[in-house]
């Protein structure tokens, strides 16, 4: 066994982003017919590696080597690494869902003869495939028919259909339902047995215990351990996962939070796309004057979704009640927000936050352009004056304010945000990911805002993923699991551990009776 | 440094250090955009100067080419609003067919006056502009699906009310407006007072700096920014008096294009509409209501088409069913060569005018020329994708 060259050999990755080092000399290594699971907080490393793996990154893009049967592979794109027998699923899925599952099976490599599509062939094919991963499933079926879980089996259908060698599943069980997640346990214990070697991505560590031979803990771009999964236990795997101290990138903080400025009543919200489900399901908090109220939960706990139907940005329905400084407000859309005081700085700033290719001044005054314009003509003047305090303000290094928001650093443009929101003089501030893929020094920064800002009196709510932080900022910290509250704690008595728990929904807060 | 960053004096001196050096280079950037466009359209002129021995550089030609680009700058300032907001508007030829016709029926059957029919012609431009708008911002359909509708539907209705036939018009005074000039003593008085207006503002600019602490434009800077503009201004007007006057439809272009630059650059209004079509998402979230919006520039491209389809039919004289064919793609062509990206959030009404002037220069020059009309075509439709292929390459590099 040991002089075996393994299957899938990674040696020393490292990838480096402007600014951010996401991958520093990662060792990874998979056998044949061995189910290793990968987990680690979010942005700890595992998309990019996979991303480095599967081509996304091609080589020389990425340092180290990457081997499989002994053998170094340098891909130039993603079709070398599907053609070396790399199959990767994406969170996200990627079926046309206009086609049936037999053209999704085969999409890019109909079977052809004179360039004609052979649908028998095809078809046939797409039948034998899924009669194999034992699938009830007529592949003339559209795929927009079925639901996500037989998706998802479809993709690995499609993966084995390139005869793939080394399956990724990256956080497969999200959306599916407690049956689904069976079936496809057994497909993959399946597809053990005839040596395929699977990289399990997962949060839930129920999953992983249940399913991995190995599993590997990646923490800020590096490997801390992998050992095998009987050598190991949950609590065991949260310390390698959660780690470091987090006293250090915290700069203390003297607060004296005072009355409540804000409050959210059963806040319910509805998938806009499964109405019968439910993202954020009856959740009320509330936070005073100078105090930081964190949120911690997983991907897909509704965190994000809560902060968006607050602020009227939600497509689905919302129910709930929503007060600022005790009255009771109607908030029908974003402007209504803004008027009573809400500033939202919105995870994802490329998406939701900026326009990329307009000056950083007007990316900054956006939400309160009104304020410095007079019966709606604007004033260039007192805007650059007003942009310009900003930028000494938050210390965002670009030349001037008319330098273009999208050249800046990712730790610059997340100040731009916070700046337009600040601008609008907000009573109450949401931060969603406020330091997401930006580097350690700018969450400093990022961070030493937050508490000057909580010490002049912002009531402040923090969504983050990544647990030291809420930790180290918040007051205290509410715990979201599938939409519902699951504890709450207060700084000082939330140990990353006890948090964690909570949010992977495996034990709820002790203290439940600290909830309000 | 964060011991300096917290005296304010120092701070923006450097600031101000960096901000020279940036701002050489985003002006040479910023600036190439505009310059190229300037060079090309002299380059344009040259030519056409060459080929018809001066003919083409003569004050009546200059003339006639402002004239022509009168209509195609005016829907070109409200063609630069859509496009800007991200969206486009593919039914103005029709709209100013059918606008034009109605205010040529309203007078030649149902004797109306001028205001009666130069206000039909406008609320005929508003109300569909308005329909295909709301249609547009509150039913989300794609605004290419309304207004290709709207191209074949409105020229439909065109052909409906004049049963095909050509409508003369029965007002002098209507076709004044398109065919007549400003009194030489007139325009002289009015570049006087652009002249002032110009040197006020500057003024204005430069105390509105100093009033919020920031550096102010040396003496030189202000000369340059006064004296060119004045310049050109009076240079224009005199060109102009050396023929018959500066025309008519000449002012009302220029006048709409200074609100419509007013409108881009110096109101709210103008400024969400880069937004939007910037990043919707990112608008939205920022307060801003993206329907409204919508709404609102598509009744101001309405209103535009409704002014330039008096100007048209003013000029032409009569109202034939098939006016205005095809005179959205010269709107939008305008834009595109102006530097407008389709994709939104990007173009300035100075350029989507150039734009304008540069599409009739080709019109007005092959004319001279006696070029072909298929050929003609063929030019225009080459250059357009030329201009654009040549921005998307220097784009890439830059």
């Amino acid at each position: 066994m040991e002089n075996e060259a393994p299957l899938l050999e990674m040696r020393n990755i490292t990838k480096v982003f402007p600014g951010v080092r996401a991958l520093d000399g990662v060792s990874f290594d998979l056998r044949a017919g061995e189910i290793h699971a990968l987990v680690g907080e979010n942005g700890a490393g595992k998309s990019t590696l996979m991303k480095v793996l599967g081509g996304v990154y091609p080589y020389p893009e990425y340092g180290g080597q990457i081997l499989i049967a002994g053998r170094e592979q340098r891909f130039s794109g993603v079709r070398d690494a599907e053609a070396a027998g790399i199959a990767i699923i994406f969170q996200e899925l990627s079926l046309v869902k206009e086609m049936t599952v037999g053209e999704n099976i085969f999409l890019g490599r109909e079977p052809r003869r004179f360039g004609v599509v052979r649908w028998e062939e095809l078809y046939r094919r797409a039948q034998a495939l899924l009669a194999d991963l034992h699938l009830p499933l007529d592949p003339h079926t559209p795929v927009r028919n079925l639901g996500i879980g037989q998706q998802q089996l479809i993709e690995i259908a499609k993966a084995l259909s390139h005869e793939a060698r080394i399956l990724v599943l990256d956080e497969p069980t999200t959306a599916l339902t407690e049956a689904e997640v069976e079936t496809l346990f057994e497909i993959l214990r399946r597809l053990s047995r005839r040596g395929v070697g699977m990289i399990y991505i997962s949060h839930k560590l129920d999953e992983v215990f249940a399913l991995s031979d190995r599993i590997t803990v990646l923490r800020d771009g590096k490997t801390i351990g992998t050992a095998p999964t009987r050598q190991l236990d949950r609590e065991r795997v949260i310390a390698m996962m959660v780690g470091r101290e987090v006293g250090e990138i915290f700069p203390p903080s003297e607060r004296h939070p005072g009355e409540v400025v804000f409050e959210a009543r059963g806040i319910t919200v509805k998938d806009p796309a499964v109405p019968s489900k439910l993202l954020v399901n009856d959740v009320s908090f509330f936070v005073r004057r100078g105090e930081v109220l964190g949120i911690a939960g997983l991907m897909g706990a509704g965190r994000s979704e809560l902060l968006m139907a607050i602020f009227g940005a939600h497509a689905g329905r919302v129910r709930g009640e929503v007060f600022v400084e005790g009255k009771r407000v109607e908030i029908n859309g974003p402007a209504d927000a803004i008027r009573h005081g809400i500033g939202f700085v919105t995870e994802d700033r490329k998406r939701f936050g900026l326009i990329l290719d307009q000056t950083v001044l007007s990316n900054m005054t956006l939400a309160s352009l009104d304020r410095w314009a007079g019966h709606g003509i604007t004033d260039l003047d007192a805007e650059i004056a007003v942009g310009e305090r900003a930028m000494r303000e938050l210390r965002i290094k670009a030349p001037n304010v008319f330098t273009s928001v999208g050249t800046l650093s990712g730790g610059n443009q997340q100040k731009v945000v916070l700046a337009k929101w600040l601008l609008t003089t907000p009573r109450v501030l949401f931060l969603d990911e406020p330091t997401r893929g930006i580097d350690v020094g700018a969450k400093q920064e990022i961070y030493a805002q937050i508490n000057r800002l909580a010490q002049e009196g912002m009531a402040i709510v923090l969504v983050s993923s990544e647990l030291p932080e809420v930790l180290g900022l918040s007051d205290r910290i509410l715990v979201l699991h599938e939409g519902r509250v699951m504890g709450e704690f207060k700084r000082g008595e939330a140990s990353p551990e006890a948090v964690m728990s909570c949010a992977t929904g495996h034990a709820r807060a002790k203290g439940e009776a600290a909830q309000i | 440094m964060s011991q300096v960053a917290k005296e304010p004096i120092v701070q923006s001196q450097a600031i101000s250090e960096a901000e020279r050096a940036q701002k050489g280079w985003r002006i040479q950037t910023a600036m190439l955009r505009a310059y190229t466009m300037i060079i090309a359209l002299l380059v344009v002129w040259g030519i056409f100067a060459y080929l018809t021995d001066g003919v083409f550089l003569e004050a009546r030609n200059l003339s006639n080419l402002m004239r022509q680009t009168a209509v195609t700058g005016i829907l070109a300032v409200g063609m630069l609003m859509i496009i800007v907001a991200g969206h486009i508007d593919l039914s103005v030829g029709s709209l100013l067919g059918l606008a034009g016709g109605v205010a040529a029926l309203v007078q030649y059957s149902l004797g109306w006056g001028l205001s009666a029919s130069l206000l039909s012609a406008l609320l005929v431009g508003l109300a569909i502009g308005a329909l295909q708008g709301a249609l547009v911002a509150y039913l989300n359909i794609p605004a290419f699906i309304v207004t290709l509708g709207g191209l074949l539907a409105w020229r439909g209705v065109v052909k409906g009310v004049t049963e095909g036939r050509t409508i003369p018009l029965s007002l002098e005074s209507f076709k004044a407006i398109g065919q007549s000039y400003l009194a030489p003593p007139v325009g002289l008085a009015l570049a006087v007072l652009a002249v002032i207006a110009v040197a006020w503002l500057n003024v204005q600019r430069r105390r509105a700096r100093i009033r919020h602490g920031l550096q102010a434009p040396s003496g030189t800077e202000m000369a340059v920014r006064i004296v060119l503009p004045s310049a050109l201004i009076v240079g224009f007007v005199v060109l102009m008096n050396s023929y018959a006057g500066v025309p008519i439809p000449v002012v009302v272009l220029l006048v709409v294009a200074l609100i419509g630059a007013f409108i881009t650059r110096n109101t709210t209004f103008g400024r969400y509409l880069y937004a939007i079509g910037g990043n919707q998402e990112a608008a939205r979230l920022s307060g801003i209501d993206i329907s409204r919006h919508v709404l609102a520039v598509f009744c101001l491209m309405g209103l535009l088409t409704g002014i330039a389809a008096i100007i048209y039919t003013a000029r032409v004289g009569s109202a034939s069913p098939d006016a205005g064919v095809l005179l959205e793609l010269d709107a939008i062509a305008a834009c595109v060569i102006g530097g407008a990206s389709l994709m939104g959030g990007r173009g300035t009404i100075f350029g989507a005018c150039l734009g304008a002037l540069f599409m009739a220069s080709l019109d007005n020059g092959m004319s001279l020329e006696n070029v072909r009309d298929y050929i003609q075509d063929i030019v225009k439709g080459a250059i357009l994708v030329a201009a654009v292929g040549f921005d998307m390459f220097s784009r890439r590099r830059g």
